[in-house]
């Protein structure tokens, strides 16, 4: 079974495996599907159509899923990987381990934006950018420069404490749970966090920057968190409404899983708190 | 001139030497006198815009029939040196676009000198070729 880590908390040999991991991924090309697909659901999602990877009830097991995919892929590279997660409430600064050069690297130079050191930095030649959005083929980042603050704790907190999934209009100006994490609405969490990072994360195409797994990731975590402290309240919708997910709903592209099959997180991996 | 500051004028210069056979396609001039300096904001979209915000054409119009699916702009369409720009309204009035997609901004012409901010002089790639 797996078990997902805090990024904090993983040692060197889990770290070094999988960045060689994902390195493999992006050389075989299959990395960069990942991208396009996520860049083709952010660009068709809308409040007023139909919606299924974002700002709609299924962002929460449409990127389970996804992210389950992404997880299975480093797994075929090296069996022993998992998905870290990053507590962005936690690990506030640029001064993070996960920033690192034996991580992820750290933040974008000022001229450009340009990552200069670890496995990612453009130099190192192992991380070309195939999806792209504008001219520029190397990862940029600029931490803390969009906004300036990591959600907090008790930011966290307030949002965990809502007591109902999603609401009709269920998008992005819905009340309740989802909207709230996602942060179309409110203290803002999920949004404020790819802000934060900059670069490519704040685009489109934000898994272009490996850190878009660990943000997931963590996101993630939050719903299991909130679903131990709601138990029987559920997703919804449960049925019959237009354009978006309900309960028992097959989700593109996948066509073949609901996100009943995804409320239960124990069934794919456990995490380590 | 700074090395930077010269790089940003080539590169918009190329930008609009690359779109000059076709931004007449893409976007027709709007007519003069559109420009007015103030933002109505993301409730209103029947105006236009045309303007050089650093260094870069930024344009901005009412769409044209929608086109061939879901028209995800809002009904309205937006170009940087002739290039269309990713741009969606959301339920609440305001916009994003592909480039600042996780940072609603309150008009198109606020979305459009946003990704120009973000781009620093990149050439937008059009959509959905990338």
């Amino acid at each position: 079974m797996t078990v997902r880590k805090n990024q904090a908390a993983l040692t060197t040999d889990e770290k070094r495996r999988f960045v060689n991991a994902v390195l493999e991924l992006k050389r075989s090309g299959r990395y960069d599907e990942f991208v396009r697909t996520h860049n083709a659901f952010i660009m068709s999602d809308t409040d007023s159509g139909e919606r299924t990877g974002h700002r709609s009830p299924s962002f929460l097991p449409w990127h389970r899923r996804f992210l389950l995919d992404f997880e299975g892929a480093l797994q075929a590279v090296d069996a022993s990987v998992a998905l870290p997660y990053w507590d962005w409430s936690t690990d506030r600064t640029v001064r993070a381990s996960l920033w690192a050069p034996d991580f992820l690297g750290g933040d974008g130079r000022s001229s450009d934006g340009r990552v200069m050191d670890g496995p990612f930095a453009a130099s190192g030649g192992k991380w070309p950018l195939g999806v792209r959005v504008d001219g520029r083929t190397f990862l940029r980042r600029s931490l803390g420069a969009g906004v300036r603050e990591l959600p907090t704790p008790a930011e966290v907190e307030s949002v965990l404490s809502m007591a109902t999934y999603d609401m009709a209009p269920y998008n992005s100006a819905s009340d309740g749970f989802r909207n709230h994490l996602e942060g179309w609405r409110g203290v803002n969490l999920h949004n404020r966090v790819h802000v934060w990072v900059g670069g490519q994360m704040a685009t489109g195409v934000s898994p272009n920057d490996p850190v878009f797994w660990l943000h997931h990731a963590f996101v993630d975590k939050l719903w299991a968190e909130w679903q131990r402290r709601h138990p029987g309240v559920g997703y919804v919708p449960a049925g019959g409404t237009p354009d978006v997910v309900d309960l028992n709903e097959t989700m593109k592209p996948w066509n073949d899983v609901r996100p009943a099959d995804l409320l239960d997180h124990t069934k794919f991996y456990t995490f380590d708190s | 001139m700074s090395d930077l500051t010269r790089r940003r004028a080539l590169t918009a210069a190329a930008a609009l030497a690359a779109t000059a056979g076709t931004a007449a396609v893409l976007a027709p001039p709007v007519s003069a006198g559109t420009t007015t300096g103030h933002d109505h904001g993301g409730h209103d979209t029947a105006d236009t815009f045309d303007e050089v915000y650093k260094g870069r054409r930024i344009q901005g119009r009412p769409a044209a029939g929608g086109g061939h699916h879901h028209e995800h702009g809002g009904g309205y369409e937006v170009f940087v040196d002739g290039v269309r720009l990713h741009l969606m309204r959301n339920a609440d009035g305001t916009w994003i676009s592909v480039v600042t997609h996780y940072d609603p901004v309150a008009s198109p012409r606020a979305a459009a000198r946003a990704a120009v901010d973000e781009l620093q002089g990149a050439p937008l790639l059009p959509f959905p070729a990338n």
